[in-house]
């Protein structure tokens, strides 16, 4: 039998509407809802992070003032606050939320391929929100190892949590991997083989490619993680040495023999470094429609942008060890792993000139989500360009564990994929609720968040060249150190506690919009891909109604020469309006 | 138009911050001028880069902002643009590998010269070993250390026997020779970094790293590990002394090796026994201790951690604060002992006077709170109080409860633990500052009394 695609067989299919509330809100298996579900967990356990980042911002900046922080749950925040922002949110809001959203709409498929794989998937991410957030109450409580939890140390005393709360937390990773790869499956598979008539590969708007190429990186990448996390449980638990050396701990030997503390870091970091592209290629491919959209103007270079996000996700698994240069493993690797994370800016750096590129000559609205979109480029510039100091091996030397890492992943991987989160959530909040958002109000929140966010991160940089090291709870007489250091500390501290305020802008915005907002037009921003062409507005279950809409272009028709509209929408005919610029043909 | 001059105003602003900011690298003391010289090129295509592409950005914002009448340009691709943009970049990206591979390469080959110092890391603090005159350092094993012998050395071993002993967190180095640290650790992940050398290798349990250097200016500089090694990470500090050969080689033949160390006669308790009865004036005739005349019970306590403090009140590392009267006459008093043997003789007889419980002095404190704040302690001092030798821990519970908080106080004021050699003191000073008032100290005194 040969095989008939998906969106030739939909006419065979038999669509059951849920009619329930709990079949439509609860156990649903559409993917709009599971989006918004991912989407509320995610920014909800977001929320908690930032609580934890106010508190250690608090020690650092104003040291021994507060009597609700000791260096014991100090650690417990910083360990929590990585974990959570780096997996439970920016993760699970990429590809969960973002990428659940979106892959159906913006390939004219009715619904992710396995829908109840789908909903299962949320529901494992969930219990593995619940038993993380329950490692906050166990005896010992959470894990203080450090998000990055190297052995021996995550499983010896004398760090906190290295009973209950270092085995939640690997228990807690192991659930997540599972919910991932059940969500992640799906992500692929839809974008491989329920894409709509004519939506070719090289048709695909830039933020189906890159959450697409980013759930392989996920798929690819996780396991090493789950891996070294059921070998820590091991070692912890069976007295297995997987990570444990011969040690003497406090003066007694804990009977660990043969293990390698520096194999756990390669695994981690297998993992760890395609997980910065894992949150940063759906960010890119975001951005570059927000900016094609905003500036009504194609995405420059759009093949080039593709193979870009290929390539860096190619190279993202072959320049792991950057994150160990004066780890103690062979320095040789040093040479090897320089030469490949260096190169690794080249495919970025055209994704930036493009970016930028985009607008030239564009008519630039700057409405919230572009506002949000050019702050990405620039906050990204500026990352990007401090991973070239701590990708070259040498530089490393005096920067690495220094606060200049901390300033440099939180600017490339922090502010930029959050600002592309929030400019994500503005662009398509009209298309989720049908409702409009304040607009002042949203620019309001770009400004205090964009100006805010660069007055905590740029200042931090020099912290690191003077030598500042991270994960210090406090740095008490340090001569070589100027007691404006702690000055810094301090004003960084309150620009932090400041931006951590001005979300609330955000959330105000949104409730409001739900309660009082405007209805919104079913396409605000005369936008050309397929989510804003549903025929219900919002979209309902099986989005497309009784037939499922064909694709004849390319997702960057804007200002095409001899047409009316300054847009033309995917699923316009060629013999309705100018072909436009097509690298993807038809089928 | 207000987006654009904000932008421009952050390029702008960046580039003052960077010219004006106070907070830079730090007065290079070793032969790594070429790791700063590799940091200046990247500084410089990197800021080139940044200010280009931002203003660009800036200026499309002002120009193609959005009008009613205007239209976007059609242009897909532009292929020779994208060709230039990608060669560039490359170029750019090989200006600044090529020194950083360059550096690096020297980096991985230690000089052939290079004398060996070890520096052994443990939760949390530094210890030091020198090959002795044989130039080999003995071979060690973790599996065989222990109180007497911390670093442990194979006794067996030849080469070990004139190794020296550094159980301190501060090594000598000579100037302008380059030195190889070898790096090795006994219990989790440390990090060895001088930020005034520039660089910094991590110490990994059950295998040896290293770094080298050559130190070209004499100065005291401070060792901070920076690899999270657990609570007290950033209490782990020590220091490398750069001075002249002369004076090194005057420092390293002070120091014992591990042969002197092992056979080291045990204090003689007798002899002892008639030295303390100066000491008993105060601390009591069975070393009970006496708050009257603020002798402090010693019965009980450690005999390394006696040892250890009696020694810094001779070396001036203690008792030397203007605030600390008191610790001022224990100055006086320990000159009795005339050198490390009288010193071991007066411990060896207090070790064995009874152990009673000391009198609870110190009442009001709520123990369930108590027992909150002693979690932080209980990391180096025991959940029992009892006091862990290998953290420099001492004992807590069933010693003078008003001496415990008369010394929390002088660690929170900096009173204790502020002379730079006293390292030990200074951990105690940045961990004590987590008891933030006199109702938390009270409630931990009440709970190290329920001990």
């Amino acid at each position: 039998m040969s095989y008939v695609a998906i969106a030739d067989r939909d006419h065979e299919q038999e669509h059951h509407d849920p009619d329930t509330f709990i079949t439509k809100y609860i156990w649903s298996q559409d993917h709009k809802v599971i989006a918004i579900q991912y989407g509320l967990t995610a920014i909800f356990v977001g929320l908690i992070a930032l609580g934890l980042s106010a508190m250690m911002r608090l020690q650092l900046g104003f040291p021994d003032e507060f009597s609700f922080i000791n260096p014991e749950n100090y650690y417990q925040f910083i360990t929590m606050h990585g974990m959570i922002m780096v997996i439970y949110l920016l993760t699970a809001l990429f590809l969960g939320g973002f990428g659940n959203y979106l892959i159906p709409l913006m390939c004219g498929s009715r619904d992710m391929v396995f829908p109840f794989l789908n909903m299962l998937s949320y529901w494992v991410y969930l219990l593995s929100v619940i038993i993380l957030i329950a490692s906050f109450f166990v005896p010992g409580g959470s894990t203080g190892a450090g998000w990055t939890l190297y052995p021996p140390q995550a499983i010896m005393p004398g760090t906190p949590g290295v009973d209950l709360g270092i085995l939640l937390m690997l228990a807690s990773l192991a659930v997540f991997i599972v919910a991932f790869t059940m969500g992640g499956l799906n992500y692929v598979t839809t974008v491989l083989q329920a894409r709509c008539k004519g939506m070719t590969l090289m048709r695909m708007p830039l933020s189906v490619w890159g959450i697409f190429i980013a759930t392989i990186l996920g798929l690819l990448a996780f396991p090493a993680l789950l891996v070294s996390a059921i070998m820590m449980i091991f070692d912890k638990t069976l007295m297995t040495s997987f990570f444990m050396p011969a040690i003497s701990s406090m003066g007694a030997d804990p009977g660990y023999t043969g293990g390698s503390p520096i194999l756990f870091q390669h695994l981690f970091w297998f993992f760890g470094h395609p997980e910065v592209y894992i949150v940063a290629l759906p960010a890119f491919g975001i951005v570059s429609d927000l900016l094609s959209t905003h500036a009504r103007k194609n995405i420059f270079g759009y093949r080039m942008m593709v193979w870009a996000i290929i390539a860096i996700g190619g190279l993202s698994f072959i320049v792991w060890a950057h994150h160990m240069y004066v780890s103690g493993m062979n320095p040789y690797f040093g040479f090897f792993f320089a030469t490949t994370t260096l190169i690794i800016a080249v495919p970025t750096a055209i994704k930036v000139y493009n970016w930028v590129l985009t607008l030239w000559e564009g008519n630039i609205h700057l409405r919230v989500p572009m506002l949000f979109s050019i702050g990405f480029v620039f906050t990204f510039i500026h990352g990007g360009l401090t991973g070239l100091f701590l990708g070259n091996v040498t530089i490393d030397l005096p920067l690495s564990d220094t606060y200049f890492v901390v300033a440099h992943f939180h600017m490339v991987m922090g502010v930029s994929p959050v600002l592309v989160v929030f400019g994500a959530i503005y662009h398509w909040w009209p298309k989720i609720t049908g409702k409009m958002y304040n607009e002042t109000l949203g620019k309001w929140h770009f400004w205090m968040t964009f100006l805010g966010t660069y007055a905590i991160y740029l200042p931090m940089h020099y912290l690191g060249f003077q030598g500042v090291p991270r994960r210090y709870f406090s740095m008490g007489n340090t001569e070589f150190m100027p007691d404006s250091a702690q000055d810094l500390n301090a004003f960084i501290t309150i620009s932090a506690l400041f931006v951590a305020a001005t979300q609330l802008l955000f959330f105000i915005n949104i409730i409001w919009s739900l309660m009082r907002g405007p209805k919104s037009d079913p396409n605000p921003w005369d936008a050309t891909t397929l989510e804003w062409q549903t025929p219900d507005h919002p979209p309902k279950h099986g989005n497309w109604g009784h037939h499922l809409p064909e694709c004849h272009r390319w997702a960057y028709d804007y200002s095409v020469p001899g047409y009316e509209d300054d847009f033309i929408p995917q699923n316009v005919p060629a013999d309705k309006a100018p072909a436009g610029r097509d690298h993807g043909g038809e089928h | 138009m207000p987006f654009a001059v904000v932008l421009i105003l952050l390029v702008v602003g960046s580039i003052l911050f960077h010219l004006l900011s106070p907070w830079t690298f730090t007065e290079l003391a070793s032969n790594w001028g070429m790791v700063d010289f590799t940091v200046d090129i990247t500084l410089y295509v990197t800021g080139f880069v940044f200010v280009a592409v931002n203003l660009f950005m800036a200026y499309c914002v002002i120009k193609f902002r959005y009008k009613k009448n205007a239209r976007a340009t059609y242009e897909p691709e532009n292929k020779k643009l994208e060709a230039w943009l990608t060669g560039l970049t490359a170029v750019g990206v090989a200006a600044m590998l090529t020194p950083g591979l360059f550096v690096w390469a020297k980096f991985v080959d230690v000089p052939e010269e290079a004398h060996v110092v070890e520096a052994v890391g443990q939760q949390w603090h530094w210890t030091f070993r020198y090959p002795g005159e044989d130039g080999r350092l003995g071979e060690v094993d973790n599996e065989r250390v222990s109180a007497k012998n911390p670093f442990g050395i194979d006794p067996e071993d030849p080469n070990g026997q004139d190794d020296v002993v550094v159980y301190s967190p501060e090594a000598h180095i000579p100037i302008d020779q380059p030195v190889k640290f070898l790096l090795r650790s006994k219990d989790v992940l440390h990090d060895f970094a001088v930020a005034q050398f520039r660089v910094k290798m991590d110490l990994v349990p059950g295998m040896d790293t290293f770094l080298w250097l050559t130190p070209t200016r004499n100065g005291r500089f401070e060792i901070l590990c920076e690899e999270l090694c657990g609570i007290g990470h950033h209490t782990m500090r020590g220091a490398v002394i750069v001075e002249d050969q002369s004076d090194f080689d005057a420092w390293l033949d002070r120091q014992p090796t591990f042969a002197e160390q092992t056979s080291r006669a045990p204090g003689n308790a007798a002899i002892g026994a008639a030295q303390y009865t100066v000491c008993a004036a105060c601390h009591g005739s069975e070393g009970q201790g006496d708050e009257a005349v603020n002798g402090p019970k010693l019965a009980g306590q450690s005999a390394w951690y006696l040892k250890r403090q009696i020694m810094n009140y001779k070396n001036g590392l203690r008792g030397v604060h203007k605030d600390d009267t008191i610790g001022q006459a224990m100055v006086g008093m320990v000159a009795i002992l005339p050198d490390e043997t009288a010193v071991d003789n007066v411990v060896a007889h207090i070790v064995t006077l009874p152990d009673n419980p000391a009198p609870v002095t110190i009442e009001g404190g709520n123990i369930e709170d108590g027992q909150q704040e002693y979690r932080v302690c209980a990391y180096c001092h025991g959940a029992d109080g009892l006091g862990v030798q290998a953290l420099n821990a001492p004992r807590l519970a069933g010693m003078s409860d008003w001496y415990l908080e008369r010394q929390l106080q002088n660690f929170r004021n900096d009173v204790r633990g502020s002379h730079p050699q006293d390292y030990y003191g200074f951990q105690m000073g940045l961990m004590g500052r987590s008891v933030y008032d006199e109702q938390a100290m009270t409630d931990l005194v009440a709970y190290i009394n329920s001990l």
